[in-house]
């Protein structure tokens, strides 16, 4: 049995530790918001915070998830997810969408650690996040937006 | 794919009385309007928790709803739901095709919401295609432009005429606004939703109003857009996200060379994995069905699978250029010829030439392929970003040996799709509903490639190689132009080939090429059409793609022979080609053209047509001195006729711009023997955030004409203005791509 708690609550899942969390959180759980994508760390579509800090769900087995707290895209609450979230509607960022689960994942672990990030900040912090429809320069305006909603 | 719809230049429709055509929407539904029983659907349709595609999964609201036409249903609570009849990918349609239908009923923004058209060819056929439902040719907002605004407006007036029976006032007294009915004399105020009911006993008009452009409150206006919410929060629901009670998850090994067959396989240590539920050969592999996809992975990975790759396409890329080139050495079939090339090429003062190779490119969207199918008493029923209904219908009826009518299509969210979606053969659909069928039963299946599956599927731009000469005379203007295009056709053998493939000229190889728009007295287009087992299929602006990046660092090179300065030597050779012009003044002018940049920057311009609408770009960019570089500015000016939703056109400026720099930068696929060599973004490389340019300006020409698509336009533009710019900064042209500086 493998203990995960996700958004604050615990499911005890009976399944193979070596499976990748994504694929707990959406086959097992049944939390959809949090996308496949690559499989290899190379895309950040399926981004989670796990203690707090981003990670890449789809190489991270679920052995390693027990005990922790993941957070996921439908789990955001906090005044600064919100404020991320705001932003990204408020310069309508998306397009295809599938990517900005991801993207608003690593924005809110940006914005956590680094309140007021510089250009290069945001561009180290979310060059890991694809996003196809190369919504980038909307992203950039909406980490800024919000860090400004913020201070 | 050009209509009378399209020559519905909004000066034809100005107020007065009009004819309402055989596409409107109005004049389609007089059937579906339906009165009476019918709780249990209203219920389910009222219960529906958020505005958003597939929800409808095909029914039509009914009882209660006022539904004037295919397009609108307005119910008592005074929600507006408009029907979606083109899919969205990203490029903003489900809120440009709301803006034209609120746009004439004056509803309010915020009262509107969305939902995906069932699969329906007669109700939401695209206007360009013929009865076909299909997205795609940037053609969304153009082929609905009037016909939307037409459902709108027929919706209104038989508001109108419901209130005024009530009220016993006259209908040319009533105002509409923000979704309020208003007769300022007896001080009455009502929404939509109060007259739901008695509209629908209202007859819909044959005849209706539209408004002049000084009237529009939405259209022009910067609104925002329909699914932001849902894709912010992650309640946005793609095909990826399906879940359906008992449903399986395929996944499927295929073979790792285009052309191989099935030798035979032993599944014996997959079905061990604890999850597999079923093994299944079918045409294109060999299908693991399992309670999730981890466990089908896992089952994949212990399967043993011989392929016979006797008939298997074994070339390399480098292979294939080379007959590419050889090819070259011939002429080809004549795509368009005016004066005698030849003869003025004989005369010139000066000739040069280039050749140019461009590699297979793959989509890439970021939702890997997928598709939920489950057979059913009825048929069958599919959910899926479905770029072509119709099509997707058809291949699967033939299959399953069902009518078309039976095959329902939830149309959902598509994470990306940049074509791959619309595939001529209905390629990864059939591969699902050929799973479900072979695992028989009426179990969902939800087959999901993975990222590898993806990018090895085939379905690429194709590879091409190109070779053009041009002559100057000695004042430096072009006199002969001579340009061969050697390449795969993405149309023989669709349901295209018939109207765009023509005298062995697929339209598609050529077009950016063969309507060069510089006036060169003699010019000659020519093609070899190249035929291989490696599939290919249109991708971002489809012809584009190749020819915008050879003509456009082509006549950059002319510029230069001419020694006259690029823009004023293009301006010479536009004098009929008037948007052209305008979208190279409007980006030279914002981008500071000609004034001088520091040492190691450049700048360069390029100017393209592609569906109808007209782009320019302008790119800055700095060279290192270990020979990296940067693109550190982009202004693009775009000429898309009447701008239904300005941020929406910058939006896809932006990203189109972006999706197209990546082409200059990394993608590429090449093959080695016959494997696809690239396999996941690591080796695929697609543009990320540190790539984009800090700046990118977008300047819409001001436009009184019909609109013109807006999806892929910017795409082929930004290559050829980015090795514009280094030929500035370096001296060096660039005749491959992605550009190599070294």
């Amino acid at each position: 049995m493998i203990e995960l708690t996700i958004n604050g609550q615990t499911h005890a899942l009976d399944i193979d530790p070596r499976m990748p969390l994504l694929w707990a959180i959406r086959d097992a759980i049944g939390l959809t918001g949090t996308k496949y994508g690559c499989g290899m760390s190379q895309c950040g579509a399926c981004t989670v915070h796990m203690d707090g800090k981003a990670v890449r769900s789809c190489v991270t087995p679920v052995s390693l998830a027990q005990g922790k707290q993941i957070i996921t895209i439908e789990g955001l609450d906090s005044t600064l997810a919100r404020a991320i979230q705001d932003a990204w509607q408020k310069l309508d960022v998306v397009q295809c969408g599938f990517c900005q689960s991801g993207q608003i994942m690593s924005a809110v672990d940006l914005l956590s650690n680094n309140p007021q990030p510089s250009d290069d900040d945001i561009d180290n912090a979310m060059n890991g996040n694809l996003c196809r429809c190369n919504t980038y320069v909307r992203i950039r305006a909406a980490i800024k937006l919000a860090a400004k909603a913020l201070a | 794919m050009e209509t009378d719809e399209k020559l519905n230049a909004i000066k034809m429709t100005r107020r007065g009385f009009l004819l309402t055509s055989v596409s409107m929407g109005a004049g389609l539904t007089l059937g579906v309007h339906l009165t009476g029983c019918g709780d249990k659907k209203e219920t389910q349709t009222q219960s529906r928790p958020e505005a958003g595609p597939g929800k409808a999964g095909g029914e039509m609201v009914s009882d209660f709803s006022f539904a004037p036409n295919a397009f609108i249903r307005i119910r008592p609570d005074n929600t507006v739901t408009l029907i979606m009849k083109h899919f969205e990918m990203g490029q903003g349609t489900y809120t440009g095709l709301s803006t034209l239908i609120a746009e004439e009923l004056d509803a309010a923004w915020e009262q509107i919401q969305v939902e995906a058209a069932p699969a329906n060819a007669k109700l939401y056929n695209n206007n360009f295609w013929g009865p076909m439902q299909g997205t795609g040719g940037s053609t969304a907002i153009a082929n609905s432009f009037t016909q939307l605004r037409k459902a709108g407006a027929a919706a209104r007036h038989m508001l109108v005429a419901a209130a005024a029976k009530q009220w016993k006032v006259p209908e040319n007294e009533i105002s509409v606004q923000d979704g309020i009915l208003a007769h300022a004399a007896s001080n009455q105020r009502a929404s939509f939703g109060v007259f739901a009911e008695s509209a629908a006993k209202e007859p819909v008009p044959a005849d209706v109003f539209l408004k002049e452009p000084d009237e529009f409150r939405l259209i022009g206006k910067t609104l925002p857009r329909k699914d932001s919410n849902a894709k912010c929060t992650g309640k946005a629901i793609f095909t990826q996200d399906i879940i359906l009670p008992g449903m399986l998850t395929a996944v499927v090994a295929h073979a790792p060379r285009f052309g191989a067959a099935i030798k035979s396989f032993d599944a014996t240590e997959c079905k061990k994995i604890q999850g597999v539920v079923n093994v299944v050969q079918i045409p294109t592999g060999i299908a693991v069905l399992a309670q999730d996809f981890w466990s089908a992975l896992q089952g994949r990975n212990a399967l043993q699978v011989e392929w016979d790759e006797s008939a298997a396409f074994k070339k390399s890329s480098a292979e294939l250029m080379d007959e590419y080139k050889a090819l070259a050495k011939q002429p080809g079939t004549v795509a368009r010829k005016d004066g005698d090339v030849d003869k003025a090429m004989a005369t010139a003062a000066k000739t040069l030439r280039a050749a140019y190779e461009f590699p297979y490119l793959a989509h890439a969207a970021m939702e890997p392929l997928n598709c939920v199918v489950q057979i059913n008493a009825h048929g069958c029923e599919i959910w899926n970003a479905a770029q072509t209904q119709t099509a997707d219908q058809m291949a699967v009826a033939r299959l399953l040996g069902i009518e078309v009518g039976q095959v329902k299509i939830n149309t959902l969210y598509a994470g990306g799709s940049f074509g791959r979606r619309a595939n001529p053969f209905s390629d990864y659909v059939l591969e699902a509903a050929t799973i479900a069928k072979a695992h028989g039963g009426n179990t969902p299946v939800k087959m999901l490639w993975t990222r590898e599956d993806d990018m090895r599927a085939g379905y690429y731009r194709p590879m091409y190689y190109h070779e053009l000469k041009a002559g100057l005379d000695k004042n430096g203007n072009p006199v002969a132009w001579q340009h061969r295009i050697v390449g795969q056709s993405l149309l023989t053998g669709t349901a295209f080939e018939p109207m765009l493939v023509k005298n062995g000229v697929d339209a598609t190889s050529v077009e950016g090429a063969s309507n060069l728009p510089y006036a060169v007295p003699n010019l000659q287009v020519d093609l070899h059409t190249t035929t291989l087992p490696v599939p290919v299929q249109w991708w971002r602006s489809v012809g584009s793609t190749h020819t915008a990046y050879a003509t456009e660092t082509f006549i950059d090179e002319l510029a230069h022979a001419a020694k006259q300065d690029p823009v004023e030597f293009r301006r010479a050779m536009l004098k009929d080609h008037p948007r052209h012009r305008g979208v190279m003044e409007l980006a030279a002018e914002k981008a500071g053209w000609g004034q001088t940049l520091p040492k190691g920057k450049g700048r360069g311009i390029a100017v393209h047509e592609s569906f109808n609408t007209c782009v320019a770009q302008v790119a800055e960019v700095t060279v290192n001195d270990d020979n990296s570089f940067s693109i550190d500015r982009v202004v693009i000016a775009v000429d898309c006729g009447l701008a239904i939703n300005p941020d929406v056109i910058r939006a896809q400026m932006e990203g189109g711009m972006g999706f197209g720099l990546a082409t200059a930068l990394s993608s590429a696929i090449t093959l080695k023997d016959g494997k696809v060599e690239q396999s996941n973004f690591h080796d695929y490389q697609i543009l990320r955030i540190k790539q984009m340019p800090k700046q990118v300006d977008v300047h819409i020409v001001k436009s009184d004409q019909p609109p013109t698509g807006v999806g892929e336009p910017a795409t082929p533009v930004i290559a050829p203005a980015v090795a514009n710019a280094l030929f500035n900064a370096t001296g060096k042209r660039f005749y491959q791509l992605p550009i190599k500086l070294t």
